[in-house]
């Protein structure tokens, strides 16, 4: 049940970036937990993030379940799934192991890339630590150009005030297209925000801008689409083609070996062995 | 200008600070370095020194990322400088 | 080969001269750009403050590493000096009061002997003893341990000890699994996950035994505290104590590098791969919050374990302890049978004879010891109501006098707690993840080999020295 967001509007509307905590008067509800799914979700969202950016807390927050979560990179080794319901909707949740980009090749991360490549998530969350969005970013900027509906979760709100660093969330917003939702999750601070931000995205209440590619040479651009060709052909219904056009541009094993196997397309883990 | 021998990270002492302009590393290993940030033309500071004496630790692009010497010598920087 | 991968090594080659890397600094151009432009405020570049001093600190050559042997150090002395009086009042409570309560229960029904034994002297007493003796000193390691990870000082310490680990021919990574494994040996292999070489991979898993998971603890923290630090005077008692168990522990780091060296060396033959290791900014701890969570997650969970592994161990101690074969109990034909073994590498057949009822978690071999030794002796303390009450004193009296245990016993049972064969959860994880028979009976026999090797040695050495 995947959204196409784009059409969905006739013009794109400016995201809204909800700073407050989201009570009666502007129509949105409060999200209550559900822990473990026992029925089927009207939408799936994908959390995912640079390791140590406190992925897990957001992911705790929102669906109650309690993995521990320390400070060091690349704690979060098994995928963990929850739920939270917000009015009559049910949101299930899947905790993606921390990854830096999606070109990353650890089998881990490789399982974060393959998910939102091939499993399609209706939204997707990723979690940014604000005191090293530059960081970030780059992972933002690959998801963006995969991923229909996202909203960038800006975590650490209150070390990086620690620290005197200040993000323009507005200004971020209006420069990716697409909702941004300072938080501190730690405290539960931007966690109903969060919760609504992807209830409006997954019911068009919200509208991500289209993202736009990064430019290329002509000759790259040209290989690129020789690629894709090909792709077609032997992948029919193969989603993002231009972007794995472009990793076996660059020679990425693991998408060669996937081509190679035939299993290019399906996902290891399938999301359906939650229920 | 002319006979300059190629500087590497594994020069830089704790307090320098340089640029980065080539990253000669291959496969898994320089995808990593590129997804944190070490490009060509980032700006790296040597940060920390292990008490074993390898590996140090360099910060660029807000984060601090320790690197162990014989990856440090594939990493080209350009003018070394005591950082301001 | 597949007409996809083809047609993108043809397109690769023409556009070689391009630069590989466009796509990436693309990505990283622009983000720095966006960056610049909605971020503010000191610090953006490179952090300065407190955070930098603190860390040239932790990992200065002068101070890194005495800071680190004292930082654990100081959670073993917090936790020992502190469990003290919990758990000398859970003990009363449980063990004694618990227990004679049990029995006038037992007695007012009617209940049979044998099941008075098996459930009241069997299953209940080893639980309680667990309760008591474990939960105190664990409801205060958690904690600070969990404090010490979200702070984020344990990347510094996987920092200072990366070249030993890349002598070792291991991952760097390794000393992040091996911490882990302090808490659980069955979470540290799981976490071995982050090692991507399957060589390195299968060396963190085989010597994360060495890491000295919560079970061996209370082991660890009691013969420390009746042999080694009985051997201090008055005052320093607790500290002599708390630097036997970090001394352990260090020596478990040791044998984590030497056992990781010899087998990229034979069996697990190949290089160290690469690795970068992040260093997090430091995080103030949110002490609650923390406490909440790590008293859940992971002080309640093992207890739960220790429980659940607990009662049935009772069972099987009350039964081999009172099931005759012949004119023994089939428990003194075990201990009879394996003690010159035992005598031999310095410890006796009854704590071999517990080892083994306790491969299914390590929390339970001082319960299985103590009850074994008095149920054996058939001492006059081992009377209902009476044996109960035992406090570290009174375990040394049981120990030394009836065990007839000394100083050896003591230092060979701290080595063989360290280095034997991991609990039957642990290889089942171990199992779990490599899929090869091979490899998890190399990872329980190789250091219950090590194990006996070693205790044989210092008991041979002790004895020729003494």
């Amino acid at each position: 049940m995947s959204l196409n967001l784009k059409i969905a509007e006739s013009e794109p509307r400016a995201p809204i970036a909800l700073s407050c905590g989201g009570c009666a008067s502007c129509g949105v509800g409060v999200f209550r937990r559900s822990g473990r799914l026992s029925a089927k979700a009207d939408a799936t969202v994908a959390v995912m993030g640079n390791p140590n950016v406190g992925k897990s807390t957001v992911f705790n927050g929102l669906t109650g379940l309690r993995q521990h979560v320390g400070n060091w990179p690349g704690k979060t080794v098994m995928r963990a799934e929850g739920a939270f319901r917000l009015g009559e909707r049910l949101y299930r949740l899947i905790d993606l192991p921390g990854t830096y980009s999606l070109m990353s090749q650890s089998p881990d991360e490789e399982a974060a890339r393959d998910y939102l490549l091939f499993g399609q998530p209706d939204v997707t969350v990723v979690v940014c630590d604000a005191g090293a969005l530059e960081r970030n970013l780059n992972l933002v900027l690959q998801v963006r150009e995969v991923a229909g509906a996202m909203v960038l979760a800006l975590n650490l709100m209150d070390e990086a005030e620690r620290k005197g660093i200040r993000v323009d969330e507005r200004a971020l917003a209006r420069d990716l297209g697409v909702p941004v939702v300072p938080m501190a999750a730690r405290s539960g601070k931007g966690l109903a925000e969060l919760a609504n931000a992807i209830d409006g995205l997954s019911t068009g209440r919200l509208v991500c801008r289209p993202a736009v590619s990064a430019r290329l040479d002509p000759e790259i651009e040209a290989a690129v689409v020789e690629i894709e060709l090909a792709l077609k052909a032997e992948f029919p219904d193969l989603p993002h083609v231009r972007w794995i056009a472009l990793r076996l541009l660059e020679g990425d094993a693991d998408l060669e070996r996937e081509v190679t196997q035939g299993t290019l397309g399906r996902l290891g883990h399938p999301p359906e062995a939650a229920l | 200008m002319a006979d300059e021998t190629v500087r590497t990270l594994a020069e830089m002492q704790v307090g320098d600070c340089a640029r980065v302009t080539a990253v000669r590393l291959d496969g898994s290993e320089r995808r990593r370095l590129l997804d944190l940030g070490l490009v060509p033309g980032t700006r790296v500071e040597c940060v920390l020194r292990s008490p074993l004496g390898d590996p140090y630790a360099y910060a660029f692009r807000g984060v601090q990322v320790a690197l162990r010497r014989p990856q440090a010598t594939m990493i080209e920087i350009g003018e070394l400088a005591r950082c301001p | 080969m597949s007409e996809v991968l083809r047609v993108a090594q043809t397109v690769r080659a023409r556009v070689a001269g391009a630069g590989p890397d466009a796509v990436a600094e693309a990505l990283h151009a622009e983000a720095t750009r966006i960056s610049e432009r909605v971020v503010g405020g000191p610090g953006r570049s490179n952090r300065r403050g407190w955070d930098q001093r603190l860390d040239a600190a932790l990992t200065s050559p002068l101070w890194g590493f005495p800071v680190m042997v004292a930082m654990f150090a100081g959670v073993f002395w917090l936790t020992i000096a502190g469990a003290n009086v919990p758990s000398a009042m859970l003990g009363e409570l449980l063990t004694v009061r618990g227990t004679a309560f049990l029995h006038h229960v037992f007695a007012a029904i009617g209940a049979p002997a044998w099941l008075t034994g098996v459930v009241v002297d069997g299953a209940w007493l080893a639980t309680a003893w667990v309760i008591s003796v474990m939960l105190p000193p664990m409801a205060i390691f958690f904690p600070l341990f969990t404090l010490l990870e979200d702070f984020g000082y344990l990347p510094r310490v996987a920092f200072n000890l990366d070249r030993a680990f890349r002598w070792a021919g291991a991952h760097g990574k390794q000393s992040l699994t091996m911490m882990m494994g302090y808490g659980c040996n069955a979470a540290g292999v799981t976490a071995t996950r982050i090692i991507d070489s399957p060589r390195e991979r299968l060396v963190a898993i085989l010597t994360n035994n060495f890491a000295i998971c919560n079970g061996r603890w209370p082991t660890l923290i009691l013969v420390g505290t009746i042999f080694i630090g009985a051997t201090a005077p008055a005052g320093w008692a607790s500290v002599v104590a708390a630097t036997s168990v970090a001394g352990t522990a260090m020596l478990g780091v040791l044998v984590t590098v030497l056992v990781s060296r010899v087998l990229s060396r034979t069996v697990l033959k190949g290089e160290a791969s690469a690795f970068t290791l992040e260093l997090p900014p430091y995080r103030p701890p949110q002490l609650l919050r923390t406490i909440g969570t790590s008293m859940i997650d992971r002080t309640l969970k093992v207890l739960w374990r220790a429980i659940v592994m607990a009662g049935p161990a009772g069972v099987v101690i009350w039964l081999i302890s009172n099931v005759m074969v012949g004119d023994q109990s089939v428990a003194a034909w075990m201990v009879g049978g394996l003690d010159p073994l035992g005598k031999f590498i310095g410890l006796n057949g009854v704590i071999l004879v517990a080892y083994i009822v306790a491969i299914p978690a390590n929390e339970i071999v001082i319960p299985t010891i103590l009850m074994l030794t008095l149920n054996l002796t058939k001492s006059g303390l081992a009377q209902r109501g009476v044996m109960l009450e035992l406090d570290a004193d009174q375990a040394k009296t049981v120990l030394t006098q009836l065990g007839g245990w000394n100083l050896l016993t003591g230092v060979n049972l701290m080595l063989f707690s360290l280095l034997h064969n991991p609990c039957s959860t642990a290889l089942m994880t171990i199992w779990h993840e490599t899929r090869s028979r091979r490899w998890t009976l190399w990872s329980a026999f190789m250091p219950l080999a090590l194990a006996f090797i070693v205790c044989a040695l210092v008991a041979i050495i002790w004895r020729a020295v003494s």
